[in-house]
């Protein structure tokens, strides 16, 4: 049964390019791909969240993935392919920065938090002051390749490119997501979330298994990052890096659920949808009002449905199928 | 089995333990008694490698497990149940006993080392599926030492066993660690309820502001004047 759901869902997935839409194909198709490239990088984020590793500057991965493919090819020619192993390397090398000193001196919680907010806000700076070869605030427009699509460039004029190439990256996420649900590190890591010094003490590495989620969170979302900065063409920091990117991921993440396989894609397809729909509803009027309406449905949700939508709702179904099963038939 | 010479260790600017040697040898059961703040609680986390020693050497089975850190001293075969219990609420019981067993070493005999558990704690058994936030305080502490029977252990430290329980809850757990030792576990315990503890080990030492001031044959350290007018309350 849930496979036959699975299969129909990917269908529709599939076919979606090829819908009537009206007039309205490329729109749809753009919201689209980035629900799909945030949904990635909100499924990324959970790997850490869901253990208790809350980070608030996801943005520092993002915008040193977005960054170095966009920066390598523009000054060199190098092409994404290669670029994104260096941006994922340096995701790495920021997330272990990162990692090590805290899990070493059990920097844990609000604390860590904490540090990760200004790690986020330390790649906006450094990117911001850096203006001679990033475009500081302004941003930076990916060098166009020859032609309309160019598959060493990774540019292609088609949005469907785009959109199979999201699908397949988020495919890959929750595939890596599901390796882990299903692995010891995930015993251990809940462990490690639950009691440090109890983990300690049945024999858990605990620095090393914190590291290697950490670093993992991170790479896959340097790599969301050179995906977005692809696609959009133009990487800026206040949209890939520091506070508010960091913290419309959490936020996605936290409505759909972090527990769930599926719960970032929901939050991310649910807070994408939302403000576009706000955005179109009040354009230039109500200057604000789209973000107030914003945050108040996200306060809402979080107060109410604290396993996130997508979590609430299959507990529930959970629930309602354990009942019939109870009864008898 | 386990030795320390002249162990010196703290927090920081603080000293809790000045110089201290004790032995435990191979199946028996030794207990460290002593009042609050005598430094047990890190005697214990020295030997399990939570806190690295200042000074001093510490070995087990001869070999040195001086700033080993605390995961390589779970492989060695000290198994620690810490202080106030520390089990994962949130895990049913089967998670936590399994979550004991993580060592590679101690996946193996998973199947063997859960019958042995359930059969020392029969409550444990009726309770697998429950969250273990949700046991009754003794049953927690039995869960801990379940959990560290897991790691197929060759001695186990426990660390206050009887702190925050119930009168009775505390003599039917030290029946219950009366009969983990009778199982052929070698035990270090630490205690502040000497008159019970001296009743169940082979040895004691004293323990007090960071030094040992006196060790003994159990029986023999309770008829001490001094430690029975201490402690034992009589």
């Amino acid at each position: 049964m849930a496979r036959l759901t699975a299969a129909a869902v990917l269908a529709i997935i599939a076919a979606a390019p090829f819908l009537p839409m009206g007039g309205m194909r490329q729109y749809a198709l753009h919201v689209l791909v980035q629900i799909f490239i945030w949904s990635f990088i909100g499924g990324a984020w959970s790997l850490m969240g869901r253990f208790g590793l809350i980070s608030l500057g996801h943005g520092a991965f993002l915008g040193a993935g977005a960054y170095t493919t966009t920066l390598l090819w523009n000054f060199w020619g190098l092409t994404p392919w290669l670029g994104v192993l260096v941006a994922v390397a340096g995701a790495v090398v920021i997330g272990l920065v990162l990692g090590y000193p805290c899990f070493r001196f059990r920097v844990v919680g609000h604390y860590f938090a904490l540090v990760t907010l200004a790690v986020g806000e330390v790649v906006r700076l450094l990117v911001i002051a850096e203006r001679d070869w990033t475009g500081g605030s302004l941003g930076v427009t990916l060098k166009a390749s020859a032609g309309e699509a160019s598959l060493a460039a990774i540019q292609f004029a088609d949005k469907r490119v785009f959109y199979y190439a999201s699908v397949v990256v988020w495919l890959g996420g929750l595939w890596v997501w599901r390796r882990v649900d299903r692995s010891m590190a995930r015993s251990a890591l809940e462990a490690i979330g639950e009691d440090e010094t109890a983990a300690a003490s049945v024999g858990i590495h605990v620095t090393r298994f914190k590291l290697a989620i950490t670093v993992l969170s991170a790479a896959l979302t340097a790599v969301g990052g050179v995906l977005y900065a692809q696609y959009f063409t133009y990487v800026n920091p206040d949209t890939l890096s520091g506070i508010g990117v960091s913290l419309r991921i959490v936020f996605a993440v936290v409505l759909g659920g972090m527990y769930s396989l599926l719960g970032p894609t929901v939050g991310s397809a649910l807070t994408i949808a939302l403000s576009e729909y706000l955005r179109v509803l009040f354009g230039l009027k109500f200057i604000g009002m789209a973000e107030t309406i914003y945050g108040l449905v996200l306060i809402l949700c979080i107060i109410f449905l604290p396993a996130g939508i997508y979590g609430s709702l299959r507990a529930a179904i959970a629930r309602r199928m354990a009942r019939r099963r109870a009864a008898p038939a | 089995m386990l030795e320390l010479r002249g162990v010196t260790a703290g927090y920081g600017q603080f000293t809790a333990l000045w110089g201290v040697s004790l032995r435990v040898s191979a199946g028996e059961a030794v207990a460290v008694v002593g009042p609050n703040g005598a430094g047990k609680t890190t005697l214990m986390r020295v030997i399990s490698g939570l806190v690295s020693p200042r000074e001093g050497d510490l070995t087990f089975e001869g070999q040195s497990l001086a700033r080993l850190p605390a995961h390589e001293i779970v492989a060695h075969g000290i198994a620690h149940v810490p202080e106030g219990r520390r089990i994962f609420p949130m895990l049913t019981v089967a998670d936590n006993l399994k979550m004991g067993a993580f060592l590679r070493s101690a996946r193996r005999g998973y199947r063997d080392s859960l019958e042995r558990v359930y059969t020392l704690f029969p409550a444990l058994a009726e309770r697998q599926k429950q969250r273990a936030g949700s046991l009754s305080g003794g049953e927690q502490q039995m869960l801990a030492i379940g959990r560290a029977l897991m790691s197929r252990p060759k001695i186990i430290l426990l660390d206050e066993p009887s702190m925050g329980l119930a009168p009775v809850m505390v003599l039917r757990l030290f029946d219950l660690i009366r009969r983990v030792r009778e199982e052929g576990y070698t035990i270090l315990v630490v205690e502040q309820n000497v008159r019970q503890i001296l009743k169940l080990v082979d040895r004691a030492y004293l323990l007090e502001v960071g030094r040992i001031k006196m060790e003994g044959r159990a029986d023999e350290l309770s008829e001490q004047d001094f430690v029975r007018k201490a402690y034992v309350g009589l």
